[in-house]
């Protein structure tokens, strides 16, 4: 008999603690981004598709065509070509393709690069209808850039 | 305007009220199936619909289009023509009780003597018009949906029936307006606090909602009673839930929060059904507040509470108040 009434008065008490709950939750902004219009930013650990670095003086890229990416990328999915051109003091890429269906994003190509030529996009949300729009010509305007204005950050 | 002037005037009033509470039931479905999604989200902190209209506000209509523009899926072996019946039979008793429920002095149909009881009626046709979908569909979950709702609402009526037993030893009378005159000097839900919360508690059991919505209980039973049933036939059982919530709203509004009553307004024989469409929509959001805020009972629970909480209870209550008004 204590045990009824002791139910009775421990459930009330938690029905209303229940209440109290969800009408503080009821006042509380809304915590949801309405996607597709709202977007929040993206982190600085974001691994997107590569790109190259441009010089800031130039606006040339940095790369230098050595082509260590393209030998230690692991799925071999980096082509780079390059030549010295009459005038210029270096030597720049002429084709700088990454095939992204095979990126593992492993980052190795940026870390080996000797001048700190290539990063990480933030660019998120990709998707294709054929394999070939993700063969990325990374010396020309890539999907996504342009749209986010995304500037590169020397990872310092 | 002859012929204008050989139908008798009665005859205007009856279709002038039929479309009126039929506009009514569906504009009620509507804005509650809005709200109940908006606050859905807001209470989980959401914005809820957002697509359709300015913050959504189109999104009933829309769905209401959507759902008429469905096929009637129709499984096979279904039992003939009761599993048609059977929403149509959810969806017509709900224009009833409208004839007696007093909005304001002068806005209500008729003033029956057992108003109340007649109300309580016309409620639990629900109950048949759930375990006919539920019996008549051929389907498992459906049937022990049917079989819940039948066993819940067995039990959650008693108290309520109670309840308003104690209202009506106050009173000496069951009419709408009675009881609303009743409670001049003071609402009902000060003088019969128990009787309220018991009876507010019995009107979510009535309904099916959450957190007794145990015979359609989605994790469980897939859609319990209206597993079967798709399109309008599905809506129809959705707007007679929404209308048959508005209805126990308006009846624990006139017992026990003083109906029309209010601050005084000018027109008060009309305009005061401010106060009461104030009233009803307040304790709507009551109870949209509970299904947000509590899990499912189990069923075992669920007949736990109502026939060893409820029952007694409103016994006792009954019993107080008895012998409370042969004292005083």
């Amino acid at each position: 008999m204590k045990k009824y009434f002791s139910d009775l008065v421990t459930g009330a008490k938690s029905l209303v603690a229940g209440f109290i709950v969800t009408f503080k939750a009821l006042l509380s902004p809304v915590v949801t981004v309405q996607y597709p219009r709202e977007k929040l930013p993206v982190g600085k650990g974001y691994r997107g598709h590569p790109i190259l670095i441009l010089e800031d003086d130039t606006g040339r890229p940095k790369c230098i065509a050595c082509g260590s990416c393209m030998r230690l990328c692991p799925s071999q999915c980096i082509t780079v070509q390059g030549e010295k051109k009459e005038g210029d003091k270096r030597k720049y890429p002429t084709v700088f393709q990454v095939d992204f269906t095979r990126c593992s994003l492993c980052g190795t190509c940026s870390e080996v690069c000797p001048v700190a030529a290539l990063e990480y996009s933030d660019v998120y949300g990709l998707a294709g209808f054929t394999r070939e729009e993700f063969q990325y010509d990374l010396l020309a305007d890539l999907p996504g850039l342009v749209e986010t204005g995304f500037k590169p950050v020397s990872a310092d | 305007m002859d012929i204008l002037s050989n139908i008798p005037p009665h005859l205007f009033r009856m279709i002038i009220a039929v479309a009126v509470v039929l506009g009514f039931v569906f504009a009620n479905a509507t804005v509650m199936g809005y709200l109940e999604r908006k606050l859905a989200g807001r209470f989980q902190r959401r914005l809820g619909p957002m697509e359709v209209g300015w913050h959504g506000i189109l999104q009933m209509p829309v769905d209401g289009i959507k759902l008429i523009a469905k096929q009637l899926i129709v499984p096979d072996n279904v039992a003939g023509i009761l599993f048609y019946v059977a929403p149509l039979i959810a969806m017509s008793p709900v224009a009833l009780p409208f004839l007696v429920i007093p909005f304001a002095p002068g806005l209500q149909v008729i003033d029956l003597d057992v108003g109340a009881i007649f109300v309580l009626t016309m409620i639990s046709f629900n109950t048949v018009a759930v375990f006919l979908a539920g019996w008549s569909s051929n389907n498992n979950y459906a049937m022990i949906g049917a079989m819940r709702a039948v066993a819940q609402n067995i039990a959650y009526e008693i108290p309520i029936l109670l309840s308003v037993l104690a209202i009506g030893l106050m009173t000496n009378t069951f009419s709408m307006k009675g009881i609303i005159e009743a409670q001049k000097s003071i609402w009902f839900i000060i003088v019969q606090p128990a009787a309220f919360i018991m009876m507010f508690i019995c009107s979510i059991a009535e309904t099916n909602r959450a957190p007794f919505d145990l015979p359609e209980a989605e994790s469980e039973l897939t859609a319990g009673f209206h597993t079967e049933y798709s399109g309008i036939a599905f809506s129809l059982f959705m707007i007679a839930e929404y209308t048959y919530m508005f209805v126990n709203c308006c009846l624990v509004a006139t017992l026990f929060l003083g109906g029309w009553k209010g601050i005084p307004l000018p027109f008060g024989d009309y305009s005061s059904c401010i106060w009461f469409f104030a009233k009803v929509y307040f304790l709507m959001f009551v109870i949209v507040w509970c299904r947000w805020t509590f899990p499912r009972v189990r069923f075992d629970q669920l007949m736990n509470f109502a026939w060893k909480y409820l029952i007694p209870f409103s016994l006792v209550n009954l019993l107080i108040t008895a012998i409370l008004v042969k004292l005083l």
